[in-house]
């Protein structure tokens, strides 16, 4: 192995075909007056028809390279260094009107959230029209194209979509017209900045799957960015793995997520929970530290304070590429001690589940008054929770999961009949009215902790307030709580004089998981806690999670949209539509096979790290709205095992497959079992949920 | 629906103020050695001897028919409403005269702080607008009249001109209290205009139009100029009825005959009947130029369209 001394050390010359070539690009922006490095020399090509994948953590670069593909800088960002190509022409030397030339004629770009990427004020025709205007259609032509280009990413009733305004549409269709647009010129290279974050998982499995044909329709190159490992997996042909303004490896997917070769990505894999991984078998890895400050200068290894292999040639010059296989490179001093990496730790406390039920929801309904009209947001919802027992709870948005935590803490009382148990005694239904024994029974950790800590006070006093209100400890004993808390939660005695603000998103998260555990609960209510955390601080949060309930004996309901961390962390699973729950069982048998037909579209959408996934269910159109909610099985309107004339009529009951694991469906275990065919009937089911 | 709340709680105060007005308006019209019999007679002709209620439905009449009586000391025996309309027709060519020159200046100085945020353009005009701005408008116009209007034959001391004078006269004398006025209000409009563009600038919305080849005075004009003047005409729609009663002080400076100035000479002299008049005039004047604004607003944000169709 070889060490070059050179700073950009880069892959030889890029070559003209390249539908985008990057070229040794550095890039900074300028913050008050000052440049700050965010890019260090990023090279990588995507050629005609490929689709390559990056990724890596929240600022790492991704963004920044993905404008720079289309030379798009913001008003303080300098280009170093390097060249940006398309076909051999370069875009770092052109000029304006050639630049525009070539947005308009050669690529698009789609970003992350829709409804923020069209305009609010303007018709989606009058929108999807523009884009082929620039172009030099007519008008008359521009609208005869638009309305092509909506029927091609197959939006339901495109004429009518034309008439409408952006708010009017939900955010999958809002992303297929932007990709609509996107789409326009043909391009050569279509550049995606996660595209489908934010999405729900099935209307994400719905775009991506849209994305892959036309893939294969246009033979243009594409450009991803996702922080979601599994969405490139199934995805891309190659990834590139960004870490601090640099590519760190690089090669085709199944090489680099199966056999990485870089400390990080390696890292960064074993950080989510792969291969129906379980908290009973291993920890998460959580890489230690962070990222390097934005914009440092760093002409070594930018992995190096946080790398488990790293020795002190690492700090004294930029590392190599190393080859490892065809196409396949890491960058890296000792790409041949990869091996000496350090797994992460198995787990050797058993789980411990009680047998008593300590909270239960029995019987819980809830309906809205809306204008007159009755809401139904939660029917007859039962469930029960062990002591030191996580249940999974998972449901499209809108299903009801918020609705259910918020009655369980009281925010919202039940109707008449229901009640929330702590060891067999009925609570209050309101928080106000409930005695302290009830409150500091229930807490919540939330998705977003910004929202849910007071940001004028600091750690010490949000934990303070908490113990002494829920367990009357005060003074000296009560400090004395504060610090132990703080120091299960992993949260040095210095964090504790410091404001929300001044902490990272992890950090905060730990001090919100710090408050719900000052009253000693019994039941901590998890709203995609992690969501908002890159991979690596999610992973510490679960690890701290499981630990806490293990010491502590605390019970979880784990809300969440990522299946991979529910299946990681539940032992049960619920699942829940318009309300209800569809279907509830030990995390085993949720993935044995036998589902309600739901959960079985719900787990058919996860974009799978470990190879391409099997054919999706299309779980087609929207949920129905709860004010209407459908006859029969409430499912039946999305259901692809729906009997005619019985599902639409008849509500199945709850019905036990396994002990402990129950289905509504009428469908006995061997239906349920039978292979489908995949018919893709998209289009009529967003028509009708458009046409309501 | 709102207006009409608003417009019956305005007649109601408006009933009120000789009620409630400190000392007794009677005395201060007929003067202080009036004689007792005097005095019951000027109250009974102000309508003070009349219930409250009596008096409200009287003013509703007088709005009904836009007849509020004669004058009673700012113009003794002139119609009220001849007075009114003469102020209205001056303030209008005021205001009016002030929004064409402010709206697109300091509309363009917002935009072009916007596009050129943080450098030395946008700190120069910003604090320019800033600086012009706390200063009270009276106080600029003083300034103006010592500063332009006494050493330079063209400026005006007086905002009126002589009458049957020439449009471009008229506007020649207007031109002071213009520039009183633009001083006042440019930096503000232009910062509320400042940060709706750079909002709209900042928005995936943009960057896509940018994206997708639009040159940039084409992605002004069709994507940034909706979505960043709305709060602009939201603001300018209150600020211009604020304009027609609320300019007392310039008025005064510059002699001009204004609403503000007709109201403050009607309550110098306890002249109820102009007093209510004028002070409805302005408050209806106001309530339309926020409706219109709404609307506006409304017509270019399709989703406040929706809200108000909901209400
Ligand atoms: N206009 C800007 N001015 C100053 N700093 C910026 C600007 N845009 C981005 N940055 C910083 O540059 C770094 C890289 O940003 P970039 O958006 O490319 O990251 P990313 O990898 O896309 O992150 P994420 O996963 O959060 O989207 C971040 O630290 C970010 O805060
Ligand atoms: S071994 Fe050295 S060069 Fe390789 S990732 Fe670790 S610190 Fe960087
Ligand atoms: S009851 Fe019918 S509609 Fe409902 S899930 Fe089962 S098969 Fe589908
Ligand atoms: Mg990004």
């Amino acid at each position: 192995m070889t060490v070059t001394e050179s700073h950009t050390p880069e892959p030889a010359d890029p070559s003209e075909h390249a539908a985008l070539a990057i070229d040794g690009l550095e890039m900074s922006y300028i913050v008050r007056g000052k440049p700050r490095k965010i890019l260090r020399g990023v090279s990588f090509e995507v050629r005609p028809g490929e689709a390559y994948g990056l990724v890596g953590e929240s600022g790492c670069g991704k963004s920044t390279t993905a404008y720079a593909a289309l030379r798009y800088l913001p008003g303080n960002g300098v280009i170093d260094a390097g060249r940006v190509l398309s076909g051999g022409e370069e875009l770092t030397a052109m000029s304006a009107s050639q630049l525009r030339e070539f947005r308009a004629q050669r690529a698009s770009m789609v970003f992350q959230d829709p409804v923020q990427a069209v305009n609010p004020v303007l018709k989606i025709g009058t929108q999807v029209a523009e884009a082929f205007q620039v172009m030099g259609q007519s008008k008359s032509e521009a609208r005869v194209s638009a309305l092509a280009a909506l029927e091609r990413v197959r939006i339901a009733a495109p004429e009518s979509v034309m008439e409408r305004y952006p708010h009017q549409l939900s955010g999958g269709m809002l992303q297929r017209v932007v990709i609509a647009m996107g789409l326009a010129c043909d391009p050569n290279l279509l550049v995606l900045d996660e595209p489908t974050t934010g999405l729900d998982a099935t209307v994400e499995a719905e775009v991506l799957d849209l994305v892959r044909d036309l893939r294969s329709e246009l033979n243009s190159a594409i450009l991803l960015i996702a922080h979601n490992l599994g969405v490139i997996r199934t995805m891309c042909d190659r990834v590139g793995v960004m870490y601090a303004g640099r590519i760190v490896e690089e090669g085709t997917v199944a090489e680099v997520f199966d056999n990485p070769s870089h400390p990080y990505t390696k890292g960064l894999l074993n950080s989510i929970p792969r291969r129906g991984l379980r908290k009973t078998d291993r920890e998460l890895f959580a890489i230690p530290g962070s990222a390097p400050p934005i914009g440092a200068d760093l002409p070594f290894c930018t992995y190096i304070d946080r790398c488990p292999i790293a020795t002190d040639i690492c700090r004294s010059a930029v590392p190599p590429i190393v080859d490892r296989s065809d196409g396949h490179w890491t960058r890296c001093h000792h790409a041949d001690r990869i091996g000496d990496v350090p797994e992460p730790d198995e787990v050797t406390v058993p789980y411990d589940i009680g047998t008593e039920q300590v909270i239960g929801v029995e019987g819980v309904s809830k309906t809205f008054r809306q204008r007159g009209h009755e809401v139904p947001a939660l029917v007859g919802v039962d469930l029960g929770f062990a002591e030191g027992e996580t249940l999974g709870l998972v449901g499209e948005s809108g299903s009801g999961k918020s609705t259910l935590a918020k009655t369980m803490l009281g925010v919202h009382a039940p109707d008449e009949g229901g009640a929330i148990t702590l060891r067999g005694r009925k609570m209050a239904d309101k928080a106000t009215s409930r005695v302290t024994e009830s409150v500091r029974a229930i807490s919540m950790v939330f998705q977003n902790p910004d929202s849910a800590l007071n940001r004028a006070w600091t750690v010490r006093r949000i934990l303070q307030r908490s113990v002494v209100k829920l367990t009357g400890i005060k003074g000296a004993a009560a400090d004395k709580r504060v610090e132990e808390i703080a120091e299960a939660m992993q949260l040095s005695p210095r964090h504790l004089d410091m404001r929300p603000r001044q902490l990272s998103g992890g950090l905060k998260q730990r001090v919100a998981i710090a408050r719900a555990f000052a009253g000693d609960p019994e039941v901590v209510v998890c709203d995609e806690p992690t969501s908002a955390l890159d991979v690596s601080v999610q992973a510490a949060i679960l690890n701290l999670l499981a630990r806490l309930q293990n010491e502590e004996r605390s019970s979880y309901m784990f809300i969440s949209h990522d299946i991979g961390v529910v299946r990681y962390l539940a032992d049960r699973i619920a699942v829940m539509y318009l309300g209800r729950i569809m279907e509830i069982g030990s995390t085993a048998t949720m993935f044995d096979g036998t589902n309600h037909p739901y959960t079985e579209a719900l787990l058919s959408a996860v974009p799978n790290v470990d190879g391409v996934a099997e054919d999706r269910i299309p779980l087609t159109g929207s949920i129905p709205s709860p004010a209407n909610p459908p006859p029969g099985c409430v499912f039946h309107t999305r259901c692809h095992r729906a009997i005619a004339g019985l599902c639409e009529v008849t509500v199945p009951e709850m019905v036990e497959l396994s002990p402990g694991h129950s289905i509504k469906c009428h469908l006995t275990v061997e239906q349920l079992q039978e292979p489908i065919d995949v018919d893709a009937s998209i289009i009529s089911a967003e028509a009708a949920a458009l046409l309501d | 629906m709102l207006a009409i709340v608003t417009l019956a709680f305005l007649l109601v105060i408006v009933t009120l103020i000789p009620n409630i007005a400190p000392g007794d308006p009677a005395r201060k019209i007929a003067g202080g050695t009036a004689s007792p019999e005097r005095l019951i007679e000027v109250t009974e002709s102000l309508g003070l001897r009349d219930s409250v209620a009596t008096q409200l439905w009287k003013l509703v009449k007088s709005v009904g028919t836009l007849n509020f009586g004669d004058s009673f000391s700012v113009a003794k025996g002139e119609p009220v409403m001849s007075l009114v309309w003469t102020a209205l027709g001056n303030s209008a060519k005021l205001v009016m005269l002030s929004l064409i020159v402010i709206v697109p200046l300091s509309i363009l100085g917002g935009l072009i702080t916007a596009y050129k945020k943080d450098t030395w353009i946008d700190r120069t005009i910003i604090n320019v607008g800033i600086a012009f701005s706390a200063i009270p408008d009276f106080v600029a116009g003083v300034f103006l009249l010592a500063f332009l209007a006494v050493p330079v034959d063209f400026f005006k001391v007086q905002a009126a001109a002589p009458p049957g004078s020439s449009y471009l006269t008229q506007i020649q004398h207007l031109l002071l209290p213009v520039i009183a006025v633009l001083m006042v209000y440019f930096g503000y409009i232009a910062r509320v205009t400042r940060a709706g563009t750079i909002t709209a600038l900042d928005s995936d919305y943009t960057r896509t139009a940018f994206m997708r080849g639009l040159s940039t005075p084409d992605v002004f004009r069709k994507h940034i100029a909706r979505n960043a003047l709305q709060p602009t005409v939201a603001v300018l729609g209150t600020q211009l009825g604020y304009l027609f009663g609320g300019m007392v002080a310039l008025e005064r400076v510059f002699g001009y005959q204004g609403v503000g100035n007709l109201i403050l000479r009607a309550v110098d002299r306890a002249d109820y009947p102009v007093l209510r008049a004028g002070v409805l005039a302005v408050a209806i004047i106001y309530m339309l130029a926020t409706l219109s604004a709404d609307l506006l607003v409304a017509y270019m944000n399709p989703r406040a369209r929706q809200s108000l169709g909901d209400n």
